[in-house]
């Protein structure tokens, strides 16, 4: 009997164990999935807490309802790989063999790792919406707040979601509008990058959409702590930006049993190969979704496209055939500009994201690199497209890999 | 590709100036890349250099300022100070390296 081991039982996770269990022989594959608990939450959704948009039961259901017949699922806390063995112990002392191992235990904000950021003003003045806890959190503390200076604050990259911080600026400017005190809250976008965002195209488009929303932008900050007393944040280069509320994006770390394990790299993210997911070090190992160190966006997205081609991959590798279909690292976001409405971005290792129409050339029904109601509704309905077809492993009618049609290029 | 003409020899670059073939670097190229963006290379340089060098060597990638500070001992506030306003872009591009890789 042949083992796979799947750490983690996020989207990745999920959809791989459910499209491999109709793939690999039940009588020659047993598929086991381990997680912490049962929480599967829709991690989009916590950008709409903060705002009242969303409530816990929309946003969270048992993972087991979504892990298919014929996969175990076991709940527990890893504590480390022995790759040697080819066992994954957890925490307590139980034992998991494998033949092969698909890592997808994903990517955490680590507020512990920023000297100030965890301490008195935490949750005060100073809130992140990237944990569930962290979102509700900060909607109460917007719910009363009477203005000031909010600044947008991403520590480092890379972060899951890298647009969050963004269409988290653009709905509470929103939403300070539409509350009658947009007059009475200046916002700064603090973020390491040269500008709104990591592509130049990109950037020009946010970023104008940031000025036309009377946003600061704070760029190149590089972040080396936080100082509480002061509601200051101070930059290796000595810079300081004041705040009366922070909304940070923390640093992102892969998870504390891959530096134990000695399988990642400084921020715990597992190098692999970029079009195949095989782990650099070691022939059964995988990474998957967030996890790896893949040079695209850490998104819902990427986990989607990647496991429909990681599926043929892995089954021809198990069965000592070369692994056929290259991933390109294709992304397809979705970003809330508020007053419903929105814009989608679309991308991959090569190519940056463009303007244009998606995913149907001069049609669409959505517009890429600029604002419409479609988009807004797009990232709105996903949720149910989500739970219902893509965590189930079904087909969506979208392509896996990248395409240009629709495209506009002039701009390159 | 552009090609460029430092200290005298003719080197392929990108269009930010950074080295094309990190082959094409030797230490007296470093001295001269250094000085054209304002930096004196002292021993504390070359040793976060020398890091980026080695660490490329068996990564392929040019590493990120984290990893060049715990590799190194030097901390990343010292790193501001060596190297300042943009550390890891001008590391790399004295250390005839890639551009850091934008992060998506």
């Amino acid at each position: 009997m042949n083992r796979l081991l799947i750490l983690g039982g996020g989207t990745a996770g999920t959809t791989v164990a459910n499209r491999l269990r109709k793939r690999l022989d039940p009588s020659a594959w047993k598929i086991t999935v381990v997680d912490k608990d049962d929480n599967h939450v829709y991690q989009p959704g916590q950008l709409f807490i903060p705002f009242g948009t969303y409530r816990a039961r929309d946003l969270v259901k048992p993972r087991r309802r979504f892990i298919g017949d014929g996969i175990d699922l076991v709940f527990g806390e890893v504590d480390r790989v022995d790759t040697d063995a080819a066992r994954v112990f957890l925490t307590d002392d139980r034992e998991l063999p494998y033949d092969y191992l698909v890592i997808a235990t994903g990517a955490t904000p680590r507020p512990d790792q920023t000297e100030g950021m965890v301490g008195n003003e935490f949750r005060k003045s100073i809130h992140e919406f990237y944990t569930y806890e962290g979102a509700v959190a900060l909607a109460d503390k917007l719910a009363d707040w009477e203005g000031g200076r909010m600044v947008v604050h991403i520590v480092d990259m890379p972060i899951k979601c890298p647009v969050a911080p963004l269409e988290f600026t653009f709905l509470a400017e929103a939403f300070f509008a539409e509350r009658g005190m947009r007059d009475r809250v200046e916002i700064v976008y603090a973020t390491p990058l040269e500008g709104a965002f990591t592509k130049p195209v990109a950037s020009k488009y946010l970023g104008a959409i940031l000025e036309e929303r009377k946003v600061t932008i704070e760029g190149d900050f590089a972040t080396e702590r936080v100082d509480p007393a002061n509601k200051t944040l101070v930059s290796f280069d000595e810079r300081e930006i004041p705040f009366d509320l922070l909304v940070t994006v923390p640093l992102n770390m892969g998870a504390d049993y891959i530096a134990r394990s000695g399988l990642g790299d400084d921020l715990n993210f597992v190098p692999v190969d970029r079009h195949t997911l095989l782990s650099k070090a070691h022939d059964n190992i995988f990474a998957i979704g967030d996890a790896s160190d893949i040079p695209t966006s850490k998104a819902g997205s990427v986990a989607h496209f990647s496991v429909e081609l990681f599926e043929d991959n892995f089954v021809n590798h198990a069965h000592g055939r070369p692994m056929t279909r290259p991933f390109d690292g294709h992304a397809n976001c979705f970003i809330a500009s508020g007053h419903g409405k929105g814009l989608l971005i679309d991308f991959n290792y090569d190519t940056e994201p463009l303007p244009g129409k998606y995913p149907l050339p001069g049609l669409g029904p959505f517009t890429l690199l600029r604002e419409s109601e479609a988009n807004y509704w797009g990232k709105m309905l996903f949720r149910w497209v989500y739970w219902n077809l893509l965590l189930p492993g079904k087909q969506l009618p979208f392509e896996p890999l990248m395409s240009m049609a629709g495209k506009e290029t002039e701009e390159l | 590709m552009p090609v460029a003409t430092i200290n005298g020899s003719e080197v392929q670059v990108d269009d930010e100036g950074f080295l094309a073939n990190p082959d094409q670097w030797n230490e007296e190229l470093a001295e001269a890349l250094a000085s054209q963006i304002g930096i004196n290379l002292t021993a504390e340089h070359w040793k976060a250099v020398r890091f980026l060098r080695d660490d490329f060597k068996q990564t392929g990638e040019t590493p990120t300022i984290r990893r060049i500070s715990a590799g190194t001992g030097i901390d990343i506030k010292t790193l501001f100070v060596l190297f300042p306003k943009k550390p890891a872009k001008k590391m790399a591009y004295i250390a005839g390296l890639p551009k850091p890789r934008g992060c998506v």
